[in-house]
């Protein structure tokens, strides 16, 4: 570089040491910091990035999966790889549990996305996590670009937008009291474009499912479900093989899958720049419910 | 100049991967009915950065609402309170890229009531977007923006005269508010501004430039926040790393945190403070690759020559130009809650990586401050801090005031030395 005037980090590089900078403050600000781990790509990143924060020490956190029972089994193969690859300790919550004992009633819809919240709050109490990762991104939903980096809540979780506190520079406040937590957003800042950017940069290992291949699925409200033991088809529904991959990790039965022929990643990059839908408007039926349907899970405590 | 790809080894990527764009990060402030949302939407709009289904929701949105045209404000008004009080409550973030540059955008309200919400986005921003009614001309609202940006020391300021449609595109209008504007500007210490007419509503000099304003010489709105010089560090300015967290693995301790000025290498002698301890450093590691330099703001773990007593909070330094080492504090202040700050409250102060306690001594000759005051302040801290000015660095010269019974963030404070 030609000395002595100036330098300047590339997106990524900026994206990684300021998500880098979140990490290495929630360990030093707090005591029980979890974060939140579904085997989807953005909480992958984000375990990666923690890897990289604390190197060569181990990560000076656990993992936490709320699982909603209907999962991919791709992704829970690569969750319990990744666990043991790297020696992590992995609590669970899980919403079949709350089903089982009449706590929690299935929905008509059969969607258990919206279920996740409870399990999610008081297994966060009862472990007494202080400090919640979450891999959610402004660039995903529009109550999402009004939150902050670090989300107090309160003991029932809620998320208050209109009592947030000011963030200011790269001082993130996360004072509480007892039985409050703070959700803490690393990748606050990253676009979906940015995450695969970054996942081809450091060759990050992902489910199968995020690269094309072809799978059994059924149109169920304009989306491309997997057909399965969570209750899909209905009558009616016809299963058919279809060349797909998924944008997004969720739930089975509120998580479509787009047609695609992006084997790769490189070929993933590049369906992402032409493509000219959200992600979650891709993929998400949970979002559709009505205009601010993530708004209104974010205040009972959803992540 | 792109230095990371010898740094961080960022090579070997194809050049889909952007490792050369870099970001930029800026503001909007405008007052109500400035038309802010639609120079918002129009740039997000004609620089291709909304998508069908977002359209679609906002289209979706506009109809219930009885209205016949989207209304681009939807887009960045997200909250339900937002959408129903047709008005914009908290800062949001809205994220595009265009082949040169990638951008973060601060949108933030303009009531006067929200000015904290300016304070906040524009405290990372080194661009703000300050945007008038050329039907206007400068109004209280604008004063009060400008002022934000020149006590949060906005790198940029653009001042954007919107409606030019309405005056008939007229040069002299624009003329007389830029002059006005900037008679106001040199007496708030802004030491610059670029004055753009536009029209947000019509597109003109927005993405393209106009042909409807031959008069007008400069770049389109997009074409200035492509090309404006940002994010560029000075390597030569003193060394400041607060620590973070002290990494332990077996027999080796390292300091981690982020190099928010200047450069390091190993071999270079650092301070510490509030100690005064001096040590080498031995080894700079990059998130898993040994380097010889570090340089703001890459994220780092260092190594030093000996076992130091140093834990978060501290700050190590290289370089003659020491911060001073102070228990009295002297500011510039934005208060942003709503209950007041009166002297003699008991206080804590965030600066960098360390919170200490303080009581407030003095107000600027103000018994209280109020929400969306700005003002002076004098701390008395119970430990030293290692403060720059402000003006010297937006990092190691800012700091919060935080309510120590709730926790809640009161004040955000401006270093004077």
């Amino acid at each position: 570089m030609s000395a002595a005037q100036g330098f300047s980090l590339s997106h990524l590089d900026a994206l990684e040491s300021e998500a880098v900078h979140i990490f290495r403050e929630v360990a030093g600000e707090f005591e029980r910091p979890v974060i939140l781990f579904s085997g989807g790509k953005d909480s992958i990143v984000m375990l990666h990035l923690a890897l990289k924060a604390f190197a060569p020490a181990p990560i000076p956190f656990s993992l936490l999966h709320v699982d909603t029972g209907h999962n991919f089994p791709e992704v829970l193969e690569y969750r319990d790889r990744t666990v043991e690859l790297y020696g992590l300790r992995l609590h669970m919550a899980s919403v079949q549990d709350y089903i089982d004992r009449g706590v929690l009633r299935e929905r008509p819809d059969g969607t258990r996305n919206p279920l996740q919240t409870l399990p999610l709050t008081e297994k966060i109490q009862h472990e007494k996590f202080d400090a919640v990762f979450g891999g959610g991104r402004r660039d995903e939903e529009k109550a999402r670009a009004k939150e902050r980096v670090f989300s107090l809540r309160d003991e029932f979780s809620q998320w208050d937008p209109r009592r947030q506190r000011p963030e200011l520079w790269n001082l993130y406040n996360g004072r509480h009291a007892p039985g409050e937590h703070v959700r803490v957003f690393p990748l606050s800042n990253w676009t979906e474009l940015d995450v695969w950017q970054y996942i081809a940069r450091e060759r990050i290992e992902l489910p199968d499912i995020y690269f094309a291949h072809y799978r059994e699925v059924f149109n169920h409200g304009g989306m491309w479900l997997t057909a399965g033991g969570w209750g899909g088809p209905k009558s009616g529904e016809s299963v058919e093989k279809r060349q797909v991959r998924y944008r997004t990790v969720g739930d089975m039965s509120c998580t479509g899958a787009v047609d695609s022929d992006a084997d790769g990643i490189e070929k993933v990059i590049a369906e992402i720049a032409a493509s000219r839908l959200t992600e979650r408007g891709a993929t998400r039926a949970d979002d559709k419910m009505s205009e601010a349907a993530m708004e209104d899970r974010k205040r009972e405590g959803y992540f | 100049m792109n230095a990371s790809t010898s740094t961080t080894g960022t090579t070997g990527t194809t050049g889909m991967s952007g490792a050369t764009i870099d970001t930029l990060r800026f503001a909007t402030a405008g007052s109500v009915d400035d038309g802010k949302s639609t120079l918002v939407g129009r740039l997000l709009h004609d620089s291709k950065s909304i998508l069908t289904d977002q359209l679609e929701a906002v289209a979706h949105a506009s109809r219930n609402r009885g209205q016949d045209t989207p209304d681009l404000a939807l887009l960045t008004d997200g909250l339900r309170a937002e959408r129903e009080q047709g008005i914009t409550i908290d800062v949001a973030y809205r994220y595009f890229a265009t082949p040169k540059r990638r951008f973060i955008l601060a949108d933030t309200p303009g009531h006067v009531q929200y000015t904290r919400n300016m304070v906040t986005g524009a405290s990372t921003a080194e661009l703000a977007i300050v945007l008038i009614d050329a039907r206007n001309g400068v109004v209280e609202q604008t004063r009060r923006h400008a002022a934000v940006a020149a006590l949060l020391r906005v790198p940029h300021v653009v001042l954007a005269v919107n409606k030019m449609d309405l005056v008939g595109y007229e040069e002299k209008d624009f003329q007389r508010i830029v002059e006005d504007f900037a008679g106001h500007a040199a007496e708030l210490g802004l030491p610059g501004f670029t004055p753009i007419p536009v029209s947000a509503l019509v597109g003109d000099n927005v993405v393209e430039r106009s042909a409807r304003m031959d008069w007008y010489r400069g770049p389109s709105l997009l074409d200035f926040l492509e090309n404006v010089p940002v994010g560029t560090q000075k390597v030569d300015a003193p060394a400041r790393f607060p620590v973070q967290y002290v990494i332990r693995h077996g027999e080796l301790r390292s300091y981690a945190g982020q190099l928010v000025s200047g450069s390091l290498r190993v071999g270079d002698r650092v301070t510490v403070h509030p100690s005064g301890a001096s040590s080498e450093i031995t080894g700079i590691d990059l998130l898993g690759t040994e380097s010889e330099v570090a340089f703001a703001p890459q994220s780092i773990a260092v190594r030093l020559a000996d076992q130091r007593d140093i834990s978060r909070g501290d700050m190590l330094t290289t370089g003659v130009e020491v911060p001073a080492l102070t228990q009295e504090v002297r500011a510039a202040v934005c208060h942003l809650a709503d209950r007041p700050l009166r002297v003699g409250d008991r206080v804590l102060v965030r600066h960098t990586t360390r919170t200490v306690k303080a009581i407030v001594k003095d107000l600027g000759g103000a018994s209280e401050l109020r929400a969306n005051d700005l003002g002076r302040i004098g701390l008395r801290t119970a430990e030293p801090l290692a403060l720059d000015d402000y003006a010297v660095s937006r990092r190691t010269g800012a700091f919060i005031v935080i309510d120590p019974a709730d926790g809640a963030t009161l004040t955000a404070g401006m270093v004077e030395l």
